[in-house]
C-alpha cells in the first residue's frame, strides 16, 4: 500500500514538473514516420526530405503557405512581362547561406540551371522544362525566360524541389544541407532525429522555437505512447488512425483534420482488356460506394471526390454524382460490354493503410457485379518497378500526392497508359493559359472529362491528421505540399 | 581437440561463402529499382538510367558479385545507396546500439532462466513447477512486440520512469541510455527466458534421473551441491545449443523491438534497407549477422569442448 503511494506521488510530481516546464519552452519535438534518406530536396523525391527541410532550412522564389497559395519567399517582389515568358525576380538583400556566404541572384541563377541540364537528378525536373534562359541581371535581380506563358510558373518555383541552394554547398546538401531558412541543421543521428536549430542570422522574421528535433518512429503503435508520455509533442500527420477517438477526448491534445493533394483513386491500366472498354470502367465506377471506402481506409476523414482534383483547390467542381453507386446500372454497363457474366482480375496493393484496407472493401463491391479480384500485395519498390514503370497491373489503389498534377493523365507512357487527344488538347491549352478565369474554366473541363471517361475511378481525397500539444500553435492544418513549416509554430502560455 | 576445432572452423567458412551466394541472389531476385525508388513517380526514364549508371547497377552480375564479396574480404563493405556514406559508418553508429541491446537480453534470459529451470526441476510436478512452468509457457505465448507495448504503457507513460523509446545517444551519459535500452531488453528476454528455462528444467530433469545422481547422492553428497555441480554442469549441452540458436533470435528480434522502441539499431537500418532497397546495405549487414551467428556457434561448439571433457579427446 506504502509503495503504491509513492509511485502515485512520484507520478504526480512528475507530472507537475512536466506541465510547469511548457511554460517558456521553445523546444519541439515531432515525430515523423519514414526517414529521410538525405536532406537534399533537389537530389531525392522521398517526402520525408521536404517535411523537414521546406521553409525550415531551405527557401524558393516564392514558397507555399497553408492554404496552397502562392507567397514571396526569397523573391520579393516580380513582374511578368506581357507575352508571359519573361519572369522579373527582385529579390530579397541581407540574405546569408547557412556557412556565411552571401545569397545573390548567381545562387538563382545557379540553381534554376542545375535543375534543368541534361543529366539532372532533380526528381521534379519538369518543373524547370519550360525555362529556356535564367540570367543574374544584378546581385539583386534575376530574369527568367521561358518558351512560352506557363500559367502555374510562380506555383512551381515554391515547390520543394524548386528550393535555392549555394554552388559552394550544393554537393554536400545531403548531409549538411546549407540553405536560407530560419533553421538550420544542428545534428542528425541517423535512425533516431534530426535537430534544427535556430539561425540567428536569418534575414526575415526570426522563428519562435530555438531548437526543432524531427523523431523517426516507424511504428504506429508506438506513436500514441510517445505522445501520452510527453516525449513527443507533434504529429504533422499521424500514422495511428485508429487511436484518434482516445486523442480526441483527451483536452492536452489538439486533433487537426486538414486536407491533402492526394487524390486516392483505383487506377486502372487503360490498355488492358477488358479495361480498354468504357463500359467496363464505367461498371466499376457504379459499382463502387465511396462511403464504406472512407469509412474503411480513411476512418470516416477522407472527403470523396468525383475526378481528379482536391476539393479544397480553387476550381474544384463536385462530380461525385456522375456515377452514383448502382448495381444494377453496374450490371447494365457489364452487358454493354459483353461480359453480363462478370469477370476476374488483379488488383496490386502498396504497403499503405488506405489501400490495403481500401482494397478489401472494393474486392468486396466488384464482387456483386460478378467482378472477381484477386489482391496481390506489394512493397513500394515492387509497386515502382512492376506497376508504374513496367504497367504489369489490372488495378491498383495509390494516392497522387502531387499538388495540381491532373496533366498526368496526359503524359505520354504514363501508368494509366490513358490517351484521350480531347483532354491531351485541354491540359495543352492550360499549360499557356494565363488568364485566371480561363484557367479554372479548362481546370473545370478537365474534371469532367475525367470524371465521365473513368480512366481511374476517383475514391477520395487524403486528409492529414494533425496531432499535437494543445499549448501548440502554428502548425499547419492542411498539406498543399508534403511540409512541417515551422516558421510560425510556437507555445503559448 | 585441433582437428574438432578445424573441422568446426572449415565448416564456417564454407557456411560464409554459401550465405553470401544465397544473400546476394535473393537481393537481386527481389523486384524493385533502388534508382527509381530515389528518384519518385515524377523522373523520367532517362534520369533513372543515368542514376542506375551512378550506382553502378547496370554492370553484369557476376562481376558485382565478385567485386562485393572481394570487397567484404578485405572489410570494405561498401557505399549505401540511399544514405550515400560507406556501410561500416552506418554498421559503427548501429550497432553501439543493437550489441548492447542483445547482449543484456541475452544476459537477462540467462539470470531468469536457469535459476527458474532449476527451481521447476528440484519441484518436479509440486505447485512451484507448475506455476513456472506456466508462466513459462505465457511467456513463449506472448508476442514480444504487444508485451513491449504493455512495458511502454506501464513504465513510460503512466509512471513516467524511463522514456517511451528513442535512444539519446551514449554520449548522453552511460544511465541515460541504459535507461533507454531497459524496456527493449525486458522486452527482447522475457520470451527468451521462457523458452529457455522450459529446456534448462527438462534437461535438468533427465539428468537428474540418471544412475551416478543417484550415486553421489548415495555417498552422501547433499542435493543442492548434486543439483548445482553434478547435474547442471550435464545439462549444460541442450541449454548452451539453445543460447546459440537463441542469439540469432535475438538479433531477429531486434528488428521489431527497435521498431516499437524507434530505436536506431541494427535491426532498422535492416528493415529500411530492404524497403529502400538499398541493397548494398541489405547484403552486407544480413552478411555480417551471418558470420556473428556463425561465430556465436563456433563459441558453443567449443563451449561443449569445455564443459564436456569427452569431445576433447574426440578425434
Amino acid at each position: 500500500m506504502k509503495l503504491w503511494k509513492t509511485i502515485l506521488a512520484a507520478s504526480v510530481l512528475s507530472l507537475a514538473a512536466a506541465t510547469s516546464a511548457f511554460a517558456a519552452r521553445t523546444d519541439l519535438t515531432l515525430g515523423i514516420v519514414l526517414e529521410p534518406p538525405h536532406l537534399d530536396p533537389t537530389a531525392g523525391a522521398a517526402a520525408a526530405i521536404g517535411e523537414v527541410t521546406y521553409a525550415n532550412v531551405f527557401e524558393g522564389l516564392t514558397r507555399i503557405d497553408d492554404n496552397g497559395q502562392v507567397q514571396p519567399g526569397l523573391a520579393e517582389t516580380w513582374a511578368v512581362s506581357d507575352d508571359g515568358k519573361v519572369y522579373t525576380f527582385k529579390l530579397h538583400s541581407g540574405v546569408k547561406f547557412h556557412d556565411g556566404s552571401a545569397f545573390s541572384a548567381d545562387d538563382v541563377k545557379f540553381s534554376l540551371d542545375r535543375a534543368r541540364v541534361k543529366d539532372s537528378l532533380n526528381p521534379q525536373k519538369q518543373l524547370f522544362a519550360h525555362i529556356t534562359d535564367v540570367s543574374a541581371v544584378d546581385p539583386s535581380t534575376v530574369k527568367v525566360t521561358l518558351d512560352g506563358p506557363q500559367g502555374g510558373f510562380l506555383y512551381d518555383m515554391g515547390q520543394v524541389a524548386a528550393v535555392i541552394v549555394a554552388k559552394g554547398s550544393a554537393d554536400g546538401n545531403k548531409d549538411k544541407p546549407i540553405g536560407t531558412g530560419p533553421f538550420k541543421l544542428d545534428h542528425w543521428a541517423k535512425g533516431s532525429e534530426i535537430t534544427l536549430v535556430k539561425n540567428p542570422d536569418y534575414w526575415g522574421t526570426p522563428a519562435a522555437l530555438d531548437k526543432a528535433t524531427f523523431r523517426i518512429v516507424p511504428d504506429a503503435a508506438a506513436a500514441v505512447p510517445a505522445l501520452l508520455s510527453g516525449d513527443i509533442q507533434a504529429f504533422a500527420n499521424m500514422p495511428a488512425q485508429d487511436a484518434l477517438g482516445q486523442l480526441q477526448s483527451d483536452p492536452r491534445f489538439s486533433v487537426v483534420i486538414g486536407a491533402t493533394e492526394g487524390e486516392t483513386i483505383l487506377s486502372i491500366n487503360n490498355k488492358k482488356p477488358p479495361f480498354d472498354k468504357l463500359a467496363v470502367r464505367q461498371a466499376l465506377a457504379s459499382a463502387i460506394d465511396r462511403s464504406a471506402i472512407i469509412d474503411a481506409a480513411s476512418n470516416g476523414l477522407g472527403k470523396p471526390i468525383g475526378s481528379h482534383f482536391s476539393p479544397g483547390d480553387a476550381g474544384y467542381v463536385d462530380l461525385t454524382g456522375v456515377y452514383p453507386h448502382d448495381i444494377a446500372k453496374a450490371k447494365e454497363y457489364l452487358k454493354e460490354a459483353g461480359l453480363e457474366n462478370g469477370f476476374s482480375a488483379t488488383i496490386k496493393l502498396p504497403p499503405v493503410p488506405y489501400a490495403r484496407d481500401g482494397g478489401q472493401v472494393i474486392q468486396s463491391q466488384l464482387k456483386d457485379i460478378g467482378v472477381n479480384l484477386q489482391i496481390i500485395p506489394v512493397e513500394w519498390a515492387e509497386w515502382l518497378s512492376q506497376v508504374f514503370t513496367n504497367k504489369d497491373y489490372d488495378l491498383t489503389i495509390v494516392s497522387h500526392v502531387e499538388p495540381n498534377d491532373i496533366d498526368i493523365y496526359s503524359r505520354p507512357g504514363y501508368y494509366f497508359q490513358y490517351d484521350n487527344p480531347k483532354f491531351n488538347d485541354v491540359i495543352k491549352e492550360l499549360g499557356t493559359t494565363v488568364d485566371k478565369d480561363k484557367r479554372l474554366e479548362l481546370l473545370g473541363e478537365a474534371q469532367k472529362i475525367l470524371a465521365h471517361d473513368v480512366p481511374a475511378v476517383y475514391l477520395f481525397e487524403l486528409p492529414k491528421i494533425g496531432v499535437w500539444d494543445a499549448k501548440l500553435q502554428g502548425m499547419w492544418t492542411n498539406w498543399p505540399i508534403e511540409a512541417d513549416d515551422l516558421t510560425k509554430v510556437k507555445w503559448t502560455d | 581437440m585441433t582437428a574438432y576445432l578445424l573441422k568446426r572452423i572449415i565448416i564456417a567458412a564454407l557456411t560464409l561463402v554459401l550465405a553470401s551466394i544465397v544473400v546476394f541472389a535473393v537481393m537481386e531476385i527481389l523486384p524493385g529499382d533502388p534508382a527509381r525508388l530515389m528518384l519518385g513517380m515524377n523522373a523520367s526514364a532517362e534520369q533513372v538510367e543515368v542514376l542506375r549508371d551512378q550506382m553502378g547497377l547496370n554492370a553484369p552480375l557476376v562481376l558485382r558479385y565478385l567485386h562485393w564479396a572481394a570487397g567484404l574480404l578485405s572489410l570494405d563493405f561498401g557505399r549505401s545507396y540511399t544514405y550515400s556514406v560507406p556501410v561500416i559508418d552506418l554498421v559503427r553508429e548501429r550497432v553501439v546500439v543493437s550489441l548492447p541491446l542483445a547482449l543484456i537480453a541475452l544476459a537477462l534470459s540467462t539470470i531468469i532462466a536457469i535459476p527458474v529451470g532449476v527451481f521447476s526441476a528440484s519441484r518436479q510436478g509440486r505447485a512451484g513447477d507448475t506455476l513456472a512452468m506456466g508462466a513459462a509457457q505465457l511467456g513463449v505465448a506472448v508476442p514480444n512486440f504487444w508485451f513491449a507495448l504493455m512495458l511502454i504503457y506501464l513504465f513510460a507513460v503512466w509512471l513516467r520512469l524511463v522514456p517511451a523509446g528513442g535512444f539519446p545517444g551514449w554520449s548522453a551519459g552511460i544511465w541515460t541510455a541504459l535507461k533507454s535500452l531497459l524496456l527493449p531488453a525486458v522486452a527482447l528476454a522475457l520470451p527468451q527466458a521462457a523458452i529457455l528455462s522450459r529446456v534448462a528444467r527438462s534437461a535438468l530433469i533427465e539428468v537428474l534421473n540418471e544412475d551416478y545422481i543417484r550415486t553421489a547422492r548415495a555417498k552422501g553428497l547433499p542435493y543442492r551441491a548434486v543439483l548445482w555441480r553434478h547435474a547442471l554442469r550435464n545439462a549444460m549441452i541442450p541449454v548452451l545449443t539453445i543460447l546459440g540458436l537463441q542469439f540469432a533470435f535475438l538479433l531477429a528480434g531486434t528488428i521489431i523491438i527497435e521498431n516499437v522502441f524507434y530505436l536506431p539499431g541494427l535491426g532498422r537500418l535492416i528493415f529500411q534497407a530492404i524497403t529502400q532497397r538499398d541493397l548494398i546495405v541489405v547484403e552486407s549487414i544480413v552478411m555480417l549477422l551471418v558470420a556473428a551467428v556463425i561465430l556465436i556457434n563456433l563459441i558453443v561448439d567449443f563451449s561443449y569442448a569445455i564443459v564436456d571433457p569427452r569431445l576433447r579427446g574426440r578425434q
